[in-house]
């Protein structure tokens, strides 16, 4: 296929460089420097997609980031990217793409009967069209949507490529390399302060690189050629194309996305796809440019119809036509600039169409007083029919229109922190307004400064005054200073279908049956039409949407005002925020010290926060998790049994008053815990319900270690330092996490005492260490450590502590010591068995909900002292005859399940929430016992022992008769734990 | 957001943890004659403002300090940092 389209000379494209890319199957050429959308302009390709609701044909309207229309699924494979425009998708050696949202093909789409039916697709048929029957919404409105919405489709693989964050910082940040950024850039950029240059582009220069206007006595492309690379030349000066910068946040912080390999067929070894970056910076020059729009008028989506200056851009650097015979529609002199163009370059003009009665003349081609007011051409234009200002009609041939209908500059960045902008009459678009985010300055066409030595000169003054520099020494190149002339002009009268935002499909009418239907708010308008609300933001549509508002309302445009702009200024990856945290990098993974040890055993592991934990450790044979899980319980309740509990919070708590801080913490005391003891300490939240339980051991008058559950070792730490320097600031006390300091093992069982003999330096007899001592002792001839006798399994059992790099080896050591008594690791199943088995709460029942009393322990809230939670623990909510009391559970039939989270209800009556009696929190199979088991809470529990109730979980069939029982099933006097 | 923090100099608010309302400092005398309703004041009413408000962060990715942010919660300009336990001194708190 020839490139049809491309003029033979100019342009800044490579044409020693030509790349084969396939559109829709088909095989194309195109040049270096070119987009997708240059290149298939060049092959006389104008229909790229179809629209998303009435499936119309549609080519490109812009040559920018703002485009509606041609958007396309870009590459194919598990790197297909739906949605890509191909106006900015810069064309590489076999670049791959698809048209989108059609059913069949591009030319035949079956879906574009919708546009047939468009009498009843207007603003809202949603709402007002799949009303009822009610049951048909899920079953047949729905899923009927669902297939035919949407635009592209989504490969449904994972992305092959990475993504990166990182975090700059500047002095400076120019966001928009045109006139006005490379004017600024030059100048704080010589001045030495650290400059970011980012410009969207991957061609550095805006308009420059599109407009035949000369700078002094270079033309306009070759002088931001040289801007940039004397830039590029300077250490202290960071030009970053193909990044856009999508968003202002507070102090100084913008995001912005580098492109780093979305312009080459697979990205290199090493590179990531996209970087996001986080730009730090204490001033800003914004100079992003202005936005063409178009004018609305009957049939003004057809390919082929586009704005005026995007034809100069495809003209004027990639040396393409849209068509041979060309007609403008303006209402301002810049889209006579397009005619003048074009013309230059041998296109025929067939005729330019101003709306202005003053208008200027041209020897070179016809230009006329009127408006378009339709056209022809079912998948590209062939004629646009022109109403003269004497009312006459004439029908123009053409295959592309131009539109120009003024320039809005690009305000979005200006009102990201609640800047709103200000109407300007004489540019008829509004510009930035005053509050602009702290340290921004805004220059060039972005400011409303639309002529080249205007940017010129605003960029450098921007510079002078973000550095406050001495002005004297000026030195810009001669440009054009050409002031707007422009007559607001939005849409053309008595249209049945105008369009107004085309990915939207939103129409002239559709603006004007919202207002009729009593939508005010230009936010309401939008959400009603959906105006706007495309992946373009409205770039080049919401300013037709507010003048029509404003003429409906009796308004004026600025009283009508914009919608809010938020971030990202265009659309972003998700896989750019996500950046290295996916899969397995979602969050850290923290590893036990035994963690090596327990992989050799072949343990199987489950994520406990972020930590690693073995859940079990099957062995030969074992084919299900409950066997696994049988055996270590039952070996370590018969002999010995070891566990790494390493992963439960500790804190050190050091200082004078340490003993006074662990009493404002806990709500039992602990001012008399001898040294060489252990108290379980029960911490509650200030509103009386518990926050998390744990233990404090007492090594020194004024050394406390505590320790906290895994999930809850932050946020109680958090909570400690919030009570010792918000709270009571002037306590001898200081607190550190040791939790990754120290390795810590649970040996339980009634050999536990013989195993450990074997290791510690230590008398461990009853006498020398009774239940609940404390002590820093030394193992195997030396080694610090510390040994608590504790116990959570119901056990004689201790917890063993050595400094982390020495956690592998205390666990081979204690291992090894055990063999003789067939000692059994056991992971975190088998610890909740054991916990369940003797009664002791865990998360499930600390679960933010449950008080003191609700646990059982209402009678250790001291009420003799100040602890957090103590006064609000008294208040009658919490101290209802028939709260909730924690109890056990036991199937009446020995087979049959308890699954935890069922309700408990009385025996007989009705199975509601009104009737609800308390629900069961941890549930186990119990291998000592035979049967299941299950804690829970129940209205009165403590005074309903023996009482049959069914226990309830209707959403999984599931009622079981059940016998109340103390939640101790194992050992409820305690015998074992001080063996 | 950045936060300057008196000791550290400015750092990206990701680094902190907010909890809300510098309020919580003061928290009530326990055996105060009204403490239940003082605690219940304390621990539910909270000011909402639109604009400047005192609150309070940590500094978990960080130094662990507790710091007093003066925030305006429309803007987000920060006028003034000053460590928790300094407000919590001025205020009358001790042991």
């Amino acid at each position: 296929m020839t490139q049809r389209n491309r003029f033979s000379t100019g342009g800044q494209i490579d044409r020693s460089t030509t790349h084969q890319f396939v559109f829709d199957g088909k095989r194309y050429h195109g040049h270096a420097g070119d987009t997708l959308a240059s290149a298939l302009l060049a092959n006389g390709v104008r229909l790229m997609g179809r629209s998303f609701k009435y499936h119309r044909p549609r080519g490109v309207l812009t040559a920018g980031s703002e485009e509606p229309n041609a958007l396309v699924e870009l590459r194919d494979g598990d790197r297909q990217e739906p949605n890509t425009r191909a106006t900015t998708a810069e064309l590489y050696d076999g670049l791959f793409a698809k048209s989108q949202n059609r059913l069949g093909s591009l030319r035949f789409d079956l879906l574009a009967i919708n546009d047939r039916l468009s009498n009843f697709l207007t603003a809202g048929f949603y709402y007002k069209t799949f009303m009822w029957p009610a049951a048909f919404w899920e079953k047949l409105y729905e899923p009927v949507i669902r297939h035919a919405a949407g635009l592209g489709s989504l490969s449904l693989q994972d992305d092959p490529d990475v993504y990166d964050k990182g975090f700059l910082h500047c002095d400076v940040l120019i966001i928009g390399a045109g006139p006005a950024g490379l004017s600024a850039a030059l100048t704080v950029g010589r001045a030495g302060a650290d400059v970011i240059l980012a410009d969207e582009d991957f061609r550095m220069g805006g308009r420059l690189n599109s407009e035949t206007f000369a700078l002094g006595d270079d033309s306009g492309a070759d002088w931001a050629a040289a801007a940039v690379a004397e830039l590029e030349s300077l250490p202290n000066v960071r030009v970053m194309a193909r990044t856009t910068v999508i968003g202002a946040f507070d102090h100084g912080i913008y995001g912005a996305v580098e492109r780093v390999s979305d312009h080459v067929h697979t990205p290199a070894e090493g590179k990531p796809r996209q970087i996001l970056w986080r730009i730090y910076t204490q001033r800003t020059i914004l100079a992003g440019g202005a936005t063409e729009r178009p004018i609305a008028f009957e049939n003004n989506d057809r390919p082929g119809i586009m704005l005026a200056s995007a034809m100069r851009s495809y003209a004027n650097r990639f040396a393409v036509t849209p068509d041979q015979r060309v007609a403008i529609f303006t209402n301002n002199d810049d889209g006579h600039r397009t005619a003048a163009d074009l013309h230059a370059k041998g296109v025929k003009i067939a005729a330019v169409v101003d709306v202005r009665p003053d208008i200027p003349r041209s020897h070179d081609y016809e230009v006329l007083h009127g408006e378009v007011i339709d056209t022809k051409g079912r998948l590209g234009l062939t004629f646009a029919e022109v109403r003269l200002g004497d009312g006459s009609t004439r029908t123009l041939e053409c295959g592309a229109l131009g539109l120009s209908g003024g320039w809005n500059p690009n305000v979005h960045m200006t009102c990201h922190q609640r800047g709103r902008p200000t109407w300007n009459d004489t540019l008829a678009a509004f510009v930035p307004g005053p509050d602009l985010p702290a340290g921004m300055c805004v220059a060039g066409a972005a400011n409303g400064t639309l002529s080249t030595a205007g940017a010129l000169r605003e960029g450098h003054a921007a510079a002078v005054s973000v550095l406050d520099l001495d002005t004297s020494d000026v030195d810009l190149p001669q440009a054009e200073d050409t002031p707007v002339a422009i007559k607001p002009f939005w849409y053309v009268e008595g249209c049945a279908r105008a369009w107004l935002d085309q990915q939207n499909d939103v129409t002239v009418k559709d603006v004007k049956l919202s207002h009729q239907e009593g939508f005010r708010s230009v936010e309401h308008l939008k959400r009603y039409t959906t105006l706007g609300m495309a992946t373009d933001q409205g770039k080049t549509s919401n300013m037709g949407g507010l003048a029509i508002m404003a003429e409906l309302a009796g308004k004026s445009i600025p009283e009508v005002g914009t919608t809010i702009f938020r971030p990202p200024y265009t659309p972003t990856a998700i896989g750019a925020f996500g950046g290295r945290h996916r899969g397995q990098d979602f969050h850290p993974k923290r590893l036990t010290p035994s963690h090596q040890w327990a992989t050799e055993q072949g343990a199987v592991f489950v994520e406990v926060g972020n930590w690693m934990r073995a859940q079990w450790f099957p062995r030969d044979g074992e084919t299900t998790w409950r066997q696994s899980v049988d055996r270590e319980v039952l070996a370590t309740r018969k002999s010995v049994g070891v566990c790494d509990v390493t992963t439960l919070g500790k804190v050190d708590v050091q200082g004078t008053d340490a003993a006074d801080f662990l009493n404002k913490i806990y709500c039992n005391g602990f001012a008399k815990l001898a040294v060489g003891k252990t108290r379980y300490g029960l911490m509650l939240r200030e509103d009386g319900i518990a926050m998390d339980d744990g233990t404090a051991a007492r090594l020194a008058e004024d050394h406390f270690v505590v320790t906290t559950t895994t999930a809850n070792a932050l946020p109680v730490y958090r909570h400690m330092e919030f009570v010792r320097q918000c709270l009571f600031p002037d306590m001898d006390v200081q607190l550190i996490s040791t939790t990754e300091a120290w390795a810590q093992y649970a040996v339980a069982g009634p050999n536990s005492r013989s195993v450990l003999e074997k290791i510690v330096d230590q008398d461990m007899s009853n006498d020398a260490f009774p239940f609940m001592a404390c002590a820093n002792i030394t193992v195997c001839g030396g080694l610090r450590a510390r040994l608590f006798r504790i116990s959570f399994s119901g056990e004689l059992a201790y917890e063993i502590a050595v400094p982390t790099a020495y956690g592998d080896a205390l666990m081979r050591k204690i291992m090894e010591a055990g063999a003789e008594f067939e000692i059994t690791p056991y992971g975190t199943e088998a610890l909740g068995v054991m916990r369940i088995e003797k009664g002791h709460a865990a998360g499930n029942e600390l679960n933010g909900t449950t008080s003191a009393q609700n646990l059982g322990m209402g009678r250790m809230v001291s009420k003799k002292k100040d602890s957090i939670g103590s006064i609000l623990s008294e208040r009658e909510g919490l101290n209802r005859d028939d709260d909730l009391r924690q109890v056990g559970i036991k199937p009446v039939d020995p087979e049959a399940p308890v699954p935890a989270g069922a309700h408990l209800m009385a025996m007989d009556g009705p199975i509601d929430a009104a009737h609800d009696q308390g629900y069961a929190t941890s549930a186990c199979f119990s291998p000592n016992l035979g049967h299941a088991i299950a804690l829970g809470f129940l209205k009165n529990g403590s005074e309903r022992t023996g009482e049959r109730m069914r226990l309830v979980s209707p959403l999984t069939q599931v009622e079981t008769e059940v016998e109340i029982v103390s939640a101790h099933f194992i050992d409820p006097e305690g015998d074992r734990l001080r063996a | 957001m950045i936060i300057h923090h008196p000791l550290l100099g400015p750092r990206d608010a990701a680094e902190f943890t907010y909890m809300g309302d510098a309020k919580l400092i003061d928290r009530p005398d326990w055996q105060s004659e009204t403490a239940a309703q003082e605690f219940y004041e304390y621990g539910y009413l909270r000011d909402n403002p639109a604009g400047w408000h005192k609150e309070l962060w940590f500094h978990e990715a960080g130094d662990r300090s507790w710091l007093v942010v003066t925030r305006n919660t429309l803007t987000h300009e920060i006028s003034n940092v000053e460590l928790a336990r300094d407000v919590a001194r001025a205020r009358g708190r001790s042991k």
